[in-house]
């Protein structure tokens, strides 16, 4: 059974090809927003190179009425501005769609498709014959094709011209040029093509509860509200953006107004070892703190995540995920890095890892890491990845309770320690596994040794066995009670349930679930449960119990979760089987179909 | 680190400072370093700086990597606290404790394997960020905890117990420090309590990164005809440079040292430090010219000690990074947290 190509009104994949550095991704970014404010469901990929300028560079865009936002099965529409990536740009094109291409330049035979339409537009001639300069030149010819795909899709220009009037309202010679450029690609297709085409937008009303963020930028307003003010970081693609977007933030809602100094530090270290370093630090004193990184950072973090393990420090790490191993492929999405946050550092340790589907789960599950940090102390792990970090999603709109209390945990006050007759920082006194701790300068009572090497519970150094069991054997017995405190699945089941489940993580949810909705109209019934945290808790265990056969779609080559899945619960190993994407990109309904259905001839499932 | 618990038992009329603490007050737990560690002579010097300093030991928080010099924050302040970082990498920690509470007293105990091979990096960046913490290297050109190895400041030609020769050039904190901009410099010997002392006073004072690098010999594995850490070596070849004497906020300063014999110089918190010239000439201020110096004795195989640069006036980290005065852990969350008014506002422009 292979996917539908289909398209039509509010329904198509748009690809636009150009070369980085050029100003594509502002036109690009125009573009989106013009959709979204004419009220229509859409998304947003960037599939960029490691590289400043001159790379071949993508943008993707997703229209799609009925709200699937996951990355485009197909693409109907290429905007092939890029000569180097024109062979690549249009055997993409499905077949019946359309190539938008500067024709400036004859297209050369080679590249010739008789299944799919050519729209030809002068837009480097048209450029030259109307601005100076050849940066001014190479700048407009971007929003000219935005003016072109105006006239070919039917957008709304009192939409456009009125987003260039909002952004460049105080650069007169910017928006005069801007219009003009809007204007020559729009009127030079309406002129010579016939306008618009079957692929074209209408007017909806399905974003007006909503707003188009990235989850980096999501995650980062996440901190601010969760209280955090030590961020600590190196900078690495894709992470960047956390640590963009906190300052960002901070600037705007932490500046003191009496003195216009920071209630905030940020501190940009000269690796990754000495940013975790500096979260460790900071959360020994008490202040909440993050460090943003990826994959090559965790691996350098890994020997002060076990300290803070092991010492029991709150510190919140945020992993957003690019192509590995090594080096990799930083521009690229992937998840894989399951394992490694799951069990980071030598020795025995295990993680606490919360896993958001979307923008607007960075936010909130960026302010659950810090909470479920101070309430364990421990290194918590907010997996997000490329894909969901920096591309522009549409979510409904955030919200924020104001009546939100921080759980600072176990903590002792001046006046607690006072009364105290003594204080061991490791003595579990009320049978929870968690140690109430004391901050540093807070009262000479609560002084006690903070160490990586061995220590018995009460906070001294120990080479004894038992001793050492003692306090190992808790902190084990704490983070597995934290099962139940991270966000629990979220489930989706057919009526009288399905021996068949799909199981996913992360940013794959989304593409799933469009997948999960298509079988379901073919008639295949099957159920659905999207893992949200680690350690899994007993509601994972269940799903996993309920169903004959279990396929885990992930985007990784060795099937992490399934692994994680089959040491962590109780599910026999025949029971799941794996769908995995780990060639970089998002995912999209169309690998998911074609990862699962031969999975269905195993349950006997009739296939129309 | 091992330790053994002091016994409380304490003279009644041992001598209180004005906070009623006796000297006995700012020790630790019982050093399990060698007999006749130089590092023993480092913790005495600073039980005798804290409790003159007349500081709250709850105050003080002290850190350290991994090392035998890593276990002397256990042996003083027990009343502080600890933390006992991995390799190399207590400056980091110290970094970000200093960005969250701004207002504790921080020192920093290293060795010269911990500070100068694998936590190098780390050093220098502390220094480059100023971090406002004492930074105490006990320098003693071996690795002791795993048996002699040569570390990263044993000097050409130096030999180990074993009677390996070490070809390779040494790293010099100092002239390291110095020319990475640090604001207070300093090397002394952990055999002249007289010299330390002051320095550490002037370097918990200080306003940024002090370090102190001290000659700090290891009884072991390094004190041996052909070390140029040992004990003799260090005594016969060590050639004070400059004096330092410590003048506490609250004291009345009666020399006259207009005749340029002495430089005095106003610290952070008001007390003064000051610097007697012991070389003619030397000015501790000058860092082109302190670098020179030390270039020089050291070509003559003379260890420079003393306070020998001092900068009082620079920004430190939080000076850099522009933060509220009071320590960030005292925020209220009421203050942090924008609300869901500013939210609401905010997302109206990713519309």
């Amino acid at each position: 059974m292979a996917h539908d190509s289909t398209y039509g009104v509010n329904d198509f994949g748009l690809k636009i090809a150009t070369v980085n550095g050029t100003g594509s991704a502002s036109a690009n970014g125009l573009l989106l927003q013009a959709l979204f404010r004419m009220g229509i469901p859409v998304s947003g990929k960037n599939v960029f190179p490691s590289n400043i300028q001159g790379l071949p560079t993508w943008y993707e865009i997703r229209v799609n009425a009925d709200g699937y936002t996951a990355r485009s099965p197909d693409f109907h529409l290429v905007v092939a501005m890029n000569p180097e990536s024109y062979a690549r740009d249009i055997e993409e094109v499905a077949s019946g769609g359309w190539i938008l291409y500067d024709s400036s330049r004859e297209l050369s035979d080679q590249f010739k498709r008789d299944d799919v339409t050519f729209v030809g537009v002068p837009f480097a001639d048209l450029c030259v014959g109307r601005f100076d300069g050849s940066r001014t030149r190479i700048l407009m010819k971007n929003i000219t094709y935005v003016g072109a795909l105006a006239a070919l899709l039917d957008i709304d220009m009192d939409i456009v011209k009125g987003m260039l009037r909002e952004k460049f309202a105080k650069k007169q010679h910017l928006m005069d040029a801007n219009f003009i450029a809007i204007e020559l690609g729009y009127d030079y297709v309406k002129e010579h093509f016939d306008c618009p085409l079957p692929i074209r937008l209408e007017t909806m009303d399905e974003t007006k509860d909503c707003v188009i963020i990235t989850g980096n930028a999501a995650a980062a307003l996440g901190c601010v509200y969760a209280g955090a003010t030590v961020g600590a970081w190196y900078p690495i693609t894709p992470a960047t953006s956390v640590m963009d977007g906190f300052t960002e933030y901070c600037n705007r809602f932490r500046i003191d107004p009496e003195t216009g100094k920071k209630n905030y530090c940020i501190i940009q270290a000269e690796d990754e070892l000495a940013a975790a370093g500096m979260v460790i630090g900071a959360g020994w004193m008490g202040a909440r703190a993050f460090t943003p990184t990826s994959g090559p950072g965790i691996s350098l973090m890994s020997e002060f995540i076990g300290f803070a393990y092991y010492a029991e420090v709150p510190s919140v790490f945020f992993d957003i995920q690019r192509t590995g191993p090594s080096t990799g492929m930083p521009t690229r999405t992937q998840q894989g890095d399951l394992m490694l946050c799951a069990y980071a550092s030598h020795g025995d340790t295990k993680h606490i890892v919360l896993f958001p589907a979307d923008p607007k789960e960075c936010f909130e599950f960026a302010v659950a890491a810090f909470d479920l940090a101070e309430r364990f102390q421990t290194p918590t792990f907010f997996l997000s990845d490329l894909d969901i970090g920096m591309n522009d999603w549409l979510i409904p709109k955030l919200e924020w309770d104001d009546s939100f209390v921080p759980d600072r945990g176990k903590v002792l006050s001046a006046e607690d320690l006072e009364q105290a007759d003594q204080f061991y920082r490791y003595l579990d006194v009320d049978g929870d596994h968690i140690a109430a701790r004391t901050l540093p300068g807070v009262h000479p009572k609560g002084s006690y040794f903070t160490r990586g090497s061995g220590h018995d519970k009460y906070g001294r150094y120990t080479e004894n066995s038992d001793a050492y069991i003692e306090v190992v054997d808790r902190i084990r017995k704490k983070i597995e009670s934290a099962a139940d405190a991270v966000p629990a699945p979220e489930i989706h089941s057919v009526e009288g349930g399905s021996r068949l489940g799909l199981v996913s993580i992360g940013g794959c949810h989304w593409a799933v679930l469009e997948a999960r909705d298509h079988l379901i109209r073919d008639g295949v019934q099957v159920d659905y449960m999207r893992v949200r945290g680690f350690p899994f808790n007993e509601t994972v265990e269940q799903f996993l119990d309920e169903h004959d056969l279990v396929v885990v779609v992930e985007q990784n080559r060795d099937a992490q979760l399934k692994k994680l899945l089959l040491l962590e619960t109780r599910c026999a190993k025949e029971k799941l089987v794996s769908v995995t994407d780990y060639g970089g990109q998002p995912l999209s309904k169309g690998n998911v179909l074609e990862g699962v259905v031969p999975y269905l001839e195993m349950l006997a499932v009739e296939v129309p | 680190m091992s330790y053994i618990k002091k016994p409380s038992a304490r003279h009644p009329k041992l001598p209180k400072n004005d906070l009623g603490l006796t000297v006995r007050d700012y020790e630790g737990s019982m050093s399990t370093l060698c007999a006749g560690c130089g590092h023993d002579s480092i913790t005495a010097a600073l039980v005798q700086t804290f409790f003159e300093l007349q500081v709250e030991p709850h105050r003080v928080a002290k850190l350290s990597g991994i090392g035998c010099s890593s276990k002397t924050p256990a042996y003083f302040l027990s009343e502080s606290h600890g933390l006992n970082a991995v390799h190399g990498r207590m400056p980091a920690i110290a970094a970000g404790a200093n960005a969250a509470n701004r207002d504790l007293l921080y020192i920093g105990i290293s060795g010269d394997g911990d500070s100068l091979s694998i936590g190098l990096g780390q050093f220098c960046h502390a220094i480059r960020r100023n971090v406002n913490m004492l930074y105490v290297l006990e320098n003693n050109g071996v690795y002791g905890l795993t048996k002699g190895q040569f570390s990263a400041s044993a000097d050409i030609g130096t030999t180990s117990k074993r009677g390996e020769v070490n070809e390779q050039r040494p790293i010099d904190p100092v002239s390291l420090a110095l020319s990475l901009g640090a604001t207070f410099v300093a090397r002394s010997f952990s055999g002249d309590k007289a010299q330390l002392v002051p320095i550490l006073k002037a370097g918990l004072a200080h306003s940024g990164f002090a370090f102190i690098d001290v000659l700090s010999p290891c009884v072991t594995f390094n004190d041996h005809k052909g070390s140029t850490k040992s004990y003799a070596y260090t005594r016969d070849n060590m050639h004070e440079v400059i004096a330092t004497d410590f003048v506490p906020l609250r004291a009345e300063i009666k020399t006259d040292y207009s005749d340029g014999s002495v430089q005095a110089v106003t610290m952070h918190d008001g007390s003064v430090v000051k610097l007697r010239k012991v070389t003619e000439g030397y000015d501790p201020t000058d860092r082109r010219r302190v670098l020179d110096y030390l270039g020089e004795t050291s070509a003559r195989g003379e260890i420079a000690t003393g306070l020998l640069y001092l900068e009082e006036a620079g920004a430190d980290m939080h000076g850099f990074e522009g933060t509220v005065d009071q320590p960030l852990v005292d925020v209220p969350y009421e203050v942090l947290c924008p609300g869901s008014a500013a939210l609401e506002e905010l997302q109206n422009e990713w519309r």
